[in-house]
């Protein structure tokens, strides 16, 4: 090999080696990249970052109208809580505002820290799904074998297309004591 | 066609043409691509019998409903291990050891571009496949969640024991190995061409790697990349795919499939490659619309990257990605419709002659089209709610690796090892091999379409009754499909130590060198080629396209 050929293989090498760790660095860049598209429009899904506290404001309540709030309760793998919803389902008119009460259990004899997310099917109506109080805003902190009642007061906004009946509102609780995004 | 083969140089210049060096340390520091080559195949052979015994394991246990043999997490670890190892210890090591071999063969050049780097990328891949198999032994035992490494399934303590760091250490070697093999190869096809021959002159087979070696680069760091963030998850509290720090399991697999279609035809274009070399030495013409083949294989490599989506219909996705998803997919039938079309046009009118690595190149044309049409039936995103994650899918990939992938490694061998070790394998047991794999892989796969379709799904050690019939059935063709290769690793050995006896021409096969350059070579190949370049590039192909 001459040394002129042995020069253009090491700088092609090089090169293609940058290539490589761009397209690493690229791996990591669709993080940000895919919290961007999702908050498009036309991507239909339901953010729990986004589900955030809105005022409180006057609808014209749709006494036409009726939807079915479901309401499910999940822990995640063995979150050691006893948790559920003082109903499961409720009948709501559009515009009127509702408050339902979560309880939550802390069964351990340590203090926890726990989060709720939340989660809506159908995915497209979360935007019309306006909460004004929610224990899912942010974490619960659990006295040992503390038990809590979790207000969620919410509104759905009459704008909702005429086709949606029923919606299913869906929280987990993840136990977050161990590796907290506050530490 | 004239390629001037420099007598000279093979036989006679001594002072810098000496042969191996000695003893075992001879393959441990060698820098020969021949070598390295050698070594790949050898390594990627014995990791087909590893992974392929895993598989006789899934299909022992999935002979009958009930588990009979082995409990359900070790079978999970099965079903993992069995596609990690046969996609990162066999299939893309085999393909880069018929990279080393041939490709320098094929386009004049003395050697690899960095042959250095080129023999740390072999022991690499061993480093990584051995820390891979590794996990088998530790308590807890293998990743059992699927080869995708899907969080939060993969995090939990039950599927991934102690193995998790272990697989994503893996993952990081092989990734390395695989890219520092793919740099290699395109800088000895940009940069160590001999000057005779043109970008449009080169053989099909080495187009398709240069496709490849690109597509390597782009995303193995991006897998790379996912299993640290599976990694730093797990033990340093990071929260890409956690929900409660903010994160989404969905992430993953988006991350994943931009990784793992790409990686898909990362396995499919150099068995084009192959398929383009073979069939046009045995129907004795030149191979049909080079140019078009060379466009397709780009083309294909293009829409790898946009069609990811289509692993993921019933993730969760707004329609508009669905449907974009779906159309995307289905161009791809475009490009590859038009190489099926190629390949048999090259055959139409041929004098053909049906030698082994002719009949399985047939056969890979046949088969591998059957796993394209059930690839376009799941690429409809409705459909598709039907055949997820059942034994559809299993099917479809199966007809598109095994038969397709894997029948064409064994045509390569069975086309080039008498050109490289001077010895004629034998053609009877050849056949036998043939015929045997052809009816006992479909015996194997097409019975898991009608699984699929009726239900069963993927990934799990025991079943509904009514799948028992079909079941049975694909595993009887799964032991003597597994039985049958072992006639190959036969072949291959006798090859090895002097075949049939009878001594190979250079040219091996009829015509062989208007095909070529690497025909143009004596048999065996010596241990150093092409020391001075060709003056002439005599692929007869061109000829077609110009």
């Amino acid at each position: 090999m001459s040394d002129n050929v042995s020069k253009k293989n090491i700088k092609l090498a090089r090169t293609l080696l940058l290539v490589a760790v761009a397209m690493f660095g690229f791996g990591y860049a669709l993080v940000p990249i895919y919290d961007v598209l999702c908050e498009w429009k036309w991507i239909e899904r339901d953010r729990p970052d986004d589900i955030k506290k809105v005022p409180e404001v006057a609808y014209k309540v749709d006494l036409n109208r009726e939807i079915t709030v479901e309401f499910m309760t999940t822990l995640n793998e063995s979150t050691p809580m006893e948790f559920h919803a003082e109903k499961k389902q409720l009948k709501v008119h559009p515009g009127e505002y509702y408050t339902v009460n979560f309880y939550a259990t802390n069964k351990t004899d340590k203090d926890m820290l726990a989060r709720a997310i939340a989660s809506f099917s159908p995915a497209v109506i979360s935007s019309y799904f306006e909460k004004t109080e929610c224990f899912c805003f942010s974490e619960q902190t659990f006295k040992a074998r503390e038990a809590k009642t979790l207000p969620m007061r919410f509104v759905i906004n009459p704008e909702i297309p005429e086709q949606y009946k029923t919606i299913t509102l869906s929280y987990t609780f993840f136990d977050n004591t161990e590796k907290s995004v506050k530490k | 066609m004239s390629a001037v083969v420099d007598e000279h140089d093979h036989h006679a210049d001594d002072h810098h043409d000496h042969g191996p060096a000695k003893g075992l340390l001879r393959w441990i520091t060698t820098t020969n691509h021949k070598d390295i080559g050698t070594m790949y195949l050898v390594f990627a052979l014995a990791m087909f019998f590893v992974g392929g015994a895993m598989a006789m394991v899934i299909r022992a246990e999935l002979f009958e409903p009930g588990l009979q043999f082995v409990d359900p997490a070790f079978f999970n670890s099965m079903t993992t291990m069995h596609a990690l190892v046969m996609v990162f210890g066999a299939v893309m090591p085999a393909f880069v050891g018929l990279a080393n071999w041939q490709i320098p063969l094929m386009i004049g050049a003395a050697d690899m571009a960095l042959p250095r780097m080129n023999n740390m990328s072999f022991w690499m891949l061993v480093a990584g496949v051995l820390l891979l198999a590794s996990t088998l032994f530790m308590e807890g035992g293998a990743p059992n969640g699927g080869w995708t490494l899907y969080p939060p399934l993969v995090l939990q303590p039950i599927t991934v024991g102690k193995a998790l760091p272990f697989a994503v250490f893996s993952v990081h070697l092989l990734g390395i190995s695989s890219i520092m093999g793919a740099i290699n190869i395109i800088a000895t096809i940009f940069n160590m061409r001999a000057p005779a021959m043109k970008m449009m002159d080169m053989p099909l087979f080495v187009w398709t790697w240069l496709i490849t070696a690109f597509l390597l680069i782009a995303v193995m760091p991006v897998f790379a990349g996912a299993v640290t963030m599976l990694l730093t998850d797990k033990f340093f509290h990071t929260s890409f795919f956690n929900a409660a720090g903010g994160g989404d399991p969905v992430l993953y697999q988006h991350i994943f499939w931009f990784f793992g279609h790409p990686e898909v035809y990362i396995m499919i274009l150099p068995t084009f490659g192959v398929a383009s070399t073979i069939i046009p030495v045995f129907a004795r013409k030149p191979l049909f619309g080079y140019a078009s083949m060379v466009w397709a294989t780009g083309s294909i490599a293009f829409l790898s990257f946009i069609v990811w989506a289509h692993h993921m219909f019933t993730v969760g996705m707004p329609i508009a990605g669905e449907l974009y998803f779906m159309y995307a997919t289905m161009i791809i039938a475009v490009p590859t419709g038009v190489k099926v079309f190629n390949w048999t046009a090259t055959m139409w009118k041929g004098a053909m002659t049906f030698e082994t690595p002719m009949l399985f190149s047939i056969a890979f044309v046949v088969l591998f089209t059957m796993g394209g049409f059930t690839g376009l039936m799941m690429s409809i995103a409705p459909a598709d709610f039907q055949y997820h994650d059942t034994y559809f899918i299993v099917a479809h990939f199966h007809y598109t690796l095994v038969p397709a992938s894997i029948f064409i490694l064994m045509a390569a061998g069975y086309f080039w090892l008498p050109k490289w070790t001077g010895h004629m394998y034998n053609e009877k047991i050849g056949q036998l091999h043939f015929w045997l794999s052809v009816i006992s892989v479909n015996i194997l796969f097409f019975p898991q379409h009608f699984l699929g379709l009726a239900g069963m799904p993927r990934r799990i050690p025991d079943y509904a009754i009514q799948f028992a019939d079909w079941n049975m059935i694909s595993s009887i063709g799964g032991f003597i499909f597994g039985a049958s290769q072992l006639l190959f690793l036969y072949i291959v050995i006798d090859t090895v130590r002097g075949g049939t006896g009878e001594k190979v021409s250079d040219e091996v096969w009829e015509d062989a060198g208007k095909h070529g350059l690497e025909w143009t070579l004596p048999s065996p190949v010596p241990y150093h080629t092409w020391t001075t370049p060709p003056t002439s590039a005599p692929t007869e192909h061109v000829l077609d396209s110009h």
